[in-house]
């Protein structure tokens, strides 16, 4: 009996894996282009607090979860854009002293809220122990994000690519960095779970950075992250259960892992498309 | 095409960022057909004006009309060209790519990319002479070549105004003579160039007509005539020597 409730915890927390892998590889094809995987790393340290919270005030779930981490984000946000232009001190500064003390608050309230092991499920997650309501958000919001990018995404390359002439050709270029920026949150919540706050940029970077050396155009860059982020989010999964690591570590590492291989691969071949002389 | 009566008017146009003159009181009248360089000191007005005729910045005083029509409500027929080194590097798009995104205003966000819009695509691409680097990156480009791309672009947007931000900076002798070229071909062809410009001694031979900025109007006419206008000497040649130095 204990084996079957095993297996299908096996299968629910595989099913999370590929799902969570490949929205978050999907999405790591924007961050690629956007260039902001540093700024990212704040954004998600910062979501903690605003997580803890929400929990605190109105009880843990998705949805509290997400208004929670957004009103963090955005508070750093304006804060940091604030006190650089008060203080005269680079944005780059202010945003890494603002981040480390949310993310050293979040740590305080999980600890005030509950026990040990609650603090440390959000900090390095714990994709075993997903209910079937947390895969079906996942599911959902996954969906959302993955459709939202696919439908906006010749606006969003063009504007990526030069955000002037995205405006000049009619794109709301304000209103698409605000629509990235809500896709980039809900994603990452939903990833929190899953993995954690500090392992999901590993599940949001990644992917990308793997296929960028043999793509060459965002078309193939976004569906091909995804498939490397569910695959390797997969493997790294098994590999886990193989040799009895954290779920979450083990797949952050066999991403990192895959982009050294990338790496390699691409300096042994040569894939580098030829230059123009 | 012909459209030289296709008119683009500039009425009593001023700008201010913040409590900071940009622009002031400038009027003139250009149609397609014509080459207009956008003269003057570095800060004197000329990016400004580009990106109001653009749609990038609000009008706030004055009319800017394209076709009897405000600029803001004409942006699939005027296209901007930045300077060449603003896109971001490194990004994994190919010279076809960078082509096709002048579908945008015919597409829009949702619509499929049609047979029409890959017609219009590849002419753009072989009028520019691009076919044999069209799926080359754009990054392995050279600065002529990256221009001759985002011709290509305005071309398959079907733009009948250009707008080009300093269009010959960074460019070697070879290229500037191919854009030179470009430029003619594209107005026999019935564009309206306007392109912010800093060589003074090659204003003739590439332009048609001259409008010379100091966040005022110094002057505006044929290119010849404006280019022996004292008050348009005093303006030019009062640059700072650095912008001589890295103009010529």
């Amino acid at each position: 009996m204990s084996e079957f409730f095993e297996i299908l915890l096996f299968q629910r927390a595989l099913i999370a894996t590929v799902i969570i892998g490949f929205v978050n590889g999907y999405t790591s094809a924007f961050v690629l282009l956007h260039r902001s995987p540093l700024k990212l790393t704040a954004l998600s340290h910062s979501l903690l607090p605003g997580v803890a919270l929400a929990a605190f005030f109105v009880g843990l779930g998705v949805l509290s979860a997400f208004f929670g981490a957004l009103i963090a984000a955005v508070m750093i946000g304006i804060l940091t854009v604030l006190l650089s232009r008060v203080t005269k001190i680079s944005d780059d500064t202010v945003l890494a002293v603002l981040y480390t003390g949310a993310f050293a608050l979040g740590i305080i309230v999980l600890q005030e809220l509950g026990s040990n092991q609650d603090l440390e499920n959000w900090l390095l997650g714990n994709i075993l122990g997903l209910s079937d309501l947390d895969l079906w958000m996942s599911f959902g919001v996954g969906l959302v994000a993955v459709i939202l990018l696919s439908l906006f995404r010749r606006a969003i390359v063009l504007n990526l690519y030069d955000p002037e002439v995205a405006a000049s050709l009619g794109i709301p270029t304000r209103l698409l960095d605000y629509l990235s920026f809500a896709i980039l949150i809900l994603v990452l919540v939903t990833t929190l779970q899953a993995v954690g706050c500090i392992l999901a940029i590993g599940l949001i970077v990644t992917p990308a950075a793997i296929v960028r050396p043999f793509v060459s155009t965002p078309e193939t860059l976004f569906p091909l992250s995804g498939l490397v982020g569910a695959g390797g989010a997969a493997l790294g999964f098994f590999l886990s259960f193989r040799v009895s690591l954290p779920a979450g570590a083990s797949i952050a590492a066999t991403l990192a892992s895959l982009f050294i291989l990338s790496v390699i691969l691409r300096s042994l071949f040569r894939l580098r498309l030829p230059r123009v002389t | 095409m012909n459209h030289a009566h296709h008119q683009l008017d500039l009425t009593n146009v001023s700008f201010h960022y913040g409590n900071k003159e940009a622009l002031r009181a400038i009027s003139f009248s250009v149609h397609c057909g014509q080459r207009l360089a956008l003269l003057g000191p570095n800060g004197a007005g000329k990016s400004t004006l580009i990106r109001l005729l653009a749609g990038l910045l609000p009008p706030q005083t004055g009319s800017l009309l394209w076709r009897e029509r405000p600029v803001n409500q004409a942006r699939r027929e005027i296209a901007y060209l930045p300077q060449v080194d603003r896109h971001q590097r490194h990004f994994p798009i190919r010279v076809r790519d960078v082509v096709a995104m002048g579908r945008f205003p015919h597409l829009g966000h949702l619509r499929r990319f049609r047979p029409i819009d890959r017609a219009k695509t590849a002419e753009a691409i072989e009028t520019m002479n691009l076919g044999s680097i069209a799926d080359h990156q754009i990054d392995q480009l050279s600065g002529g070549q990256q221009q001759r791309t985002y011709i290509a672009r305005a071309l398959a947007q079907e733009a009948h105004v250009l707008l080009l931000d300093e269009p010959f900076n960074g460019l070697d002798v070879e290229s500037r003579c191919h854009l030179s070229e470009s430029l003619f071909d594209l107005t026999q062809s019935g564009h309206l160039i306007i392109a912010s410009h800093h060589q003074l001694e090659n204003v003739t031979q590439i332009f048609t007509h001259a409008l010379v900025l100091d966040h005022t109007q110094i002057a505006f006419g044929q290119a010849p005539e404006v280019m022996m206008d004292e008050n348009v000497k005093a303006t030019l040649h009062s640059c700072h020597p650095h912008d001589h130095e890295r103009v010529l």
